[in-house]
Formats: C-alpha cells, structure tokens, sequence
C-alpha cells in the first residue's frame, strides 16, 4: 500500500498566548461508542505534546468513540508485522491505530496506519510531517483521517474555534476575543478591550475576522487580519452597528445599522464600502446570515409580533418567514450541506438550541442547559457549539446535530461566550 | 430654592400623569417612535416653573429608568424624573448620554435591539419635553453590561434598564 501524504495547514497568527484554555467534560455520548486502541506512537515518547493522548481526547469528543486505555494494551506494535488481532479483539477494540515518529533533521515524521480488527485487515497507511511547535497539527490530523475512514465523515478536529471571554473585572483587557484550536488548545488573543466585543464571524478563507467593538464607547464593526493583527473599522453609524457576516465570496458583509432610525439589514462591499439597504420593516430586523449559494439572507424579525426567521432574497427582495413553532425563534444557520436550520428557540421560558428541517419544517430541541444562545456549526455539519450557562458562569458546549452526543468546555478563568466554529482550511 | 423644587415635583407628577395619557399612544404605534411630533411638548415648555439653570436641580432625580422584559415601553414611574431632567436640559447646555440595556434572555444581537428601543423611548420622550435631540445621545449595551449579575427576575429586572449620564 503506498502511503498518502497528510499537509498540515498552518496559519501563522499574530497574538499573544490567552491562558484562558478550555477544559472538556464529555456529559452524553451515543449509545454504543465504537472501541478504538490508540497506540502509543513509537518514538513518540518525551515530545512536548503527547500525540496519542490528544488523539484519543479528539475521538472521545466526537461521541462516536470509546478510546481503550493504553494501561490495558497487551502489545504497542509499531508496524504491522507486529500486529495480532488476537489481542486486540480480547480487548473488544473494533479499530486499531499504530504509528512511528521519526524526526528527519528537526522535522517530525509521523507514519500510522488504522487496522480494521473485526475483518483483520489494513484500512490506510499515510504520513504527516511538522516542526515542533506543529505537534497538535499532527495528532489532529491523525484524528481526522481516522474519523473520516471509520464515520465516512470528514474530521473537523483541525479545525479552529473564536469566542468571547469576560474576565468580569474591569479594565483594559476585561473582554478579549480568543482564537483557539478545536480542542480549546493553544489559545491566543486576538483583541482584548475595556469595552464589550461580539459577534466574531469568520472569513471564508480564514483569513480574517470580523466583530463588534465598543472601544470607541459606541458599536461598531472591525474587521482584522489573522496574519498581522492589522485591524479596519469597517463602519461608524449613528445607532447599531452590528451582527456581521460574511457573504460565501467574503467581498462583502452582511450586517445591522439603525442609523434611518431602526434596524435593519444592509450588505456592505468591503472594498468599495457601498452600502445596500436589504430590509426595510419598522419591526427589529437583525443576526443576519448567508445562504450557501450567495444569493438571500436568513435574518431574526418581530416583524410578526414576536421574534422569527425569515428569508429575504437579494435580488428581488421578497421576504418569506421559515419558521412558525413558538413565539421566539433567533439568530438562524445552516447547516453545510443547507438542510438544517439551527436557531436558538424559547419554549416555556426555556431558551434552547433547535433544529428545523428546511424541507419539512420539523423542529427539534437539541440543547436543554440553562440560556442556550449563538449556535455556531462545524464545517463538517457533525456538531455544533454554543453557549450556555453552567454554575452560574458562561461556558461554551458542544452537541451533536442529532443531540446524542453532549459535552462543555469552561473556561479555567472568566466568563466565555460568542463562539465560532471556523470553516475548513481550503 | 426649597420651596420652588417642592412645587416643581408636584408638577412634574401631574405633567407626568398628563404626558402619560399621551404617550402612551405612540407605544401602541410601532412607527411612532421614528416621528415624534414636538409640539406636543409646547403646554411643557410655557410652564411659570422656577427651576435654577444649575446642576444641584438635577442632582436628586433618577438617572436608571426599568423596563418590563421584551418591551421598550416607558413606565408611568419613570415620567417624573425624566421630566425633571427635560426641564434641566432645555435650558442648559449639556447634553446626555442614554444607554440602553437587557437583561441575558435572548440572543445579543436581538437584545442590542431592544436595548436601543429603550434607549430611544426615553430620548423620545424628553424630545417630547422639549429637549432639542442634538442633545441627547444614545446607545444600546445590550446584554453586554449587566447591572448586576445573576440569573432571576430580582437580577434581570436591574439589568432591563436605561441609564441616563451628563456629558
């Protein structure tokens, strides 16, 4: 079998480390997880980051695994000679993954292969190389090829989270946007303000970033490089100045001003500045967000009374309401493959995260933990995260789209919010 | 000085009855907080009432207005002070800052929105007293800036507020 070669997407950033570090707490997982034994790679040993330890937390995440614990091995093969299924199926492990790390003049070399322990055979062989500092890199996407062979999925655990922390103090650096692995790992500060910051939204290319900033004791949208730190004040409206999203071609935003005296929705073409008007409702029009194809916006309006979605099309600017269960439903996204609707939903004073199906309009409650808010989909459409409140304090969680599997993410420090779930690297 | 404050807060209780007939009507209008038709604070302005043009007027009144939750309707027991901040304003040259404010129901961007509703239904009203709207600034904080923290209707009924501050 010839090996296939993994690239390691590297973003070089410009920010300083956070310490804020999410912890995990798995709290449901689907019924029957499938056991997996994550060897320790072979040579491996005394690196700074332990691969097999950040593989098996990423496979343990995604709900649809049951990592063996390495105390339990019979064996630690490295190559296939080595292997005896025998073993493995005394352990009850369906999926076996072995591997060797060889460092090629200061480059690290990870060989692995998965085996198939039920039908005794070699699934894939394939490589991936990085630097030191690319340790996490390495384990995440073993974690992906993995997960993407077993589930049929394309893994999301390469990819990378923002969100809001509020270290509830005040002071210069009391709200700080946080750019983060996944994982939560390796956190960095993007802008850290003595005013509040939300409503951070990705780029498509994952370049830059767009939020919400009070710095200049008013609201108003920025847009900031990842590579350079280099940030643009994108507008300065009297009023909102708010919810910005970027179109799927990233030439523009969509967004919420209230500057003709109520709010509305306007796109925003970054680099002519030309404003267009989308909505024009005396009610609250706001939390705008693109449709796949470019051409509509979903948006919140209590246009009808009470807050729902609606759909407004951008070429002939008719408008058609997508939901109708309750008497609030926010803050709408789609699924990747445009299927789902995700909005947050009040039912019986309870805020939760749902699901619509676009087709059927069928709701589904996925989320039932204490003021759940600004859902925010994987690239891969397998989970989404959101935030919550748990012991009185804002932390993120995380729930699959079909709500079996479950899990939080604190903060050590602070209250967290806002999160983002990027898209894939191109 | 005593005497002249004392009779003003009477007045500024019945004028707080009258305008409240009044405005209530725009609440219902969901347009009429865009327009608001200043001549209906004329009967206002043309009152005999000694009030000194000085700070120490204002000191003692209420500078936090609340608010019933999902609503930017002004309540009845707001109109007194805000009268007596009107009456201040038309004659001095400072200005004021509105911040309007939610509790942490609700999605942020929805609740920055109804944070300006508040914040614009105060400065409607003070238009409707006579003070000139380049005076007045407003912004919405939404759920950004809680007065307190806490979840409970004690925690949330503090925080659906609008703070009124002299620039």
């Amino acid at each position: 079998m010839r090996y296939s070669w993994i690239l390691i997407f590297v973003l070089s950033l410009f920010a300083t480390p956070a310490m804020a570090r999410l912890t995990i707490e798995i709290t449901s997982g689907v019924d029957n997880p499938t056991p997996i034994a994550v060897v320790p790679f072979a040579g491996s040993l005394g690196l700074s980051e332990d691969i097999q330890d950040i593989v098996s937390a990423d496979l343990l995440r995604s709900g649809f695994f049951r990592p063996i614990p390495k105390t339990d091995m019979l064996s630690m093969p490295k190559a296939e000679a080595e292997v005896f299924y025998r073993d493995w199926r005394m352990l009850g492990a369906s999926y076996l993954v072995i591997g060797q790390m060889t460092n090629v003049g200061g480059r690290y070399q990870l060989q692995f292969e998965l085996y198939d322990v039920l039908s005794q055979r070699k699934v894939f062989q394939k490589q991936v190389a990085g630097t030191d500092s690319q340790l996490r890199d390495i384990a995440h996407a073993v974690s992906d090829a993995v997960y993407e062979a077993i589930t049929g999925i394309r893994g999301a655990f390469s990819t990378k989270i923002l969100y809001v922390e509020d270290l509830k103090r005040p002071g210069a650096g009391r709200y700080r946007l946080i750019y983060a692995d996944a994982d939560g790992a390796r956190d960095r500060v993007l802008f850290a303000s003595s005013e509040p910051l939300l409503s951070p939204a990705w780029s498509n290319d994952m370049s830059k970033v767009a939020y919400v900033s009070f710095e200049t004791t008013r609201p108003a949208i920025f847009i900031q490089e990842l590579a350079t730190g280099k940030r643009t004040q994108m507008t300065n409206f009297q009023g909102l100045n708010g919810a910005p999203a970027w179109s799927p071609d990233d030439q523009s935003l969509a967004l919420v001003l209230s500057k003709d005296g109520n709010p509305e929705i306007y796109t925003l073409e970054i680099a002519t500045r030309k404003l267009r008007r989308i909505t024009d409702h005396f009610a609250i029009d706001t939390e705008p967000n693109w449709t796949h194809d470019g051409k509509s916006l979903i948006f919140t309006s209590n246009r009808g009374g009470s807050p729902q979605i609606y759909q407004v099309s951008l070429a002939t600017g008719r408008v058609e309401r997508l939901t109708f269960e309750g008497d609030y439903n926010a803050r709408p996204r789609l699924s990747p493959d445009g299927k789902t609707l995700i909005m947050v939903h009040r039912r019986d004073g309870i805020f939760h995260i749902t699901s619509q199906d676009v087709k059927t309009g069928n709701m589904r409650i996925l989320t039932e933990t204490w003021l759940d808010e600004s859902p925010s989909i994987a690239p891969n459409g397998a989970m989404l995260l959101y935030a919550t409140q748990h012991q009185n304090k804002g932390v993120l969680a995380a729930v699959s789209m079909d709500a079996g599997v479950k899990f939080r993410l604190p903060s050590k420090q602070g209250d967290v919010r806002e999160p983002s779930w990027s898209p894939f690297s191109k | 000085m005593l005497k002249s404050l004392k009779s003003f807060a009477v007045l500024a209780v019945v004028m707080g009855l009258l305008v409240g007939c009044s405005s209530n009507k725009p609440a219902e209008d969901p347009n009429a907080n865009v327009e608001v038709d200043t001549s209906a604070g004329a009967g206002v302005t043309q009152s005999t009432v000694d009030v000194e043009n000085d700070f120490s007027a204002v000191a003692g009144l209420a500078t936090v207005f609340y608010f019933e939750f999902d609503s930017a309707v002004l309540l009845p027991e707001a109109r007194a002070a805000l009268i007596g901040h009107a009456e201040y304003l038309r004659n001095a040259s400072k200005s004021v800052r509105l911040e309007g404010h939610a509790d942490e129901r609700g999605t942020r961007e929805y609740n920055m929105a109804l944070g300006e509703r508040r914040a614009n239904a105060v400065r409607d009203f003070l238009v409707l007293q006579g003070v000139s709207s380049s005076k007045i600034e407003t912004v919405s904080y939404g759920e950004e800036r809680p007065a307190v923290s806490g979840s409970g209707e004690t925690s949330w009924s503090k925080n659906r507020r609008v703070e009124l501050s002299y620039q």
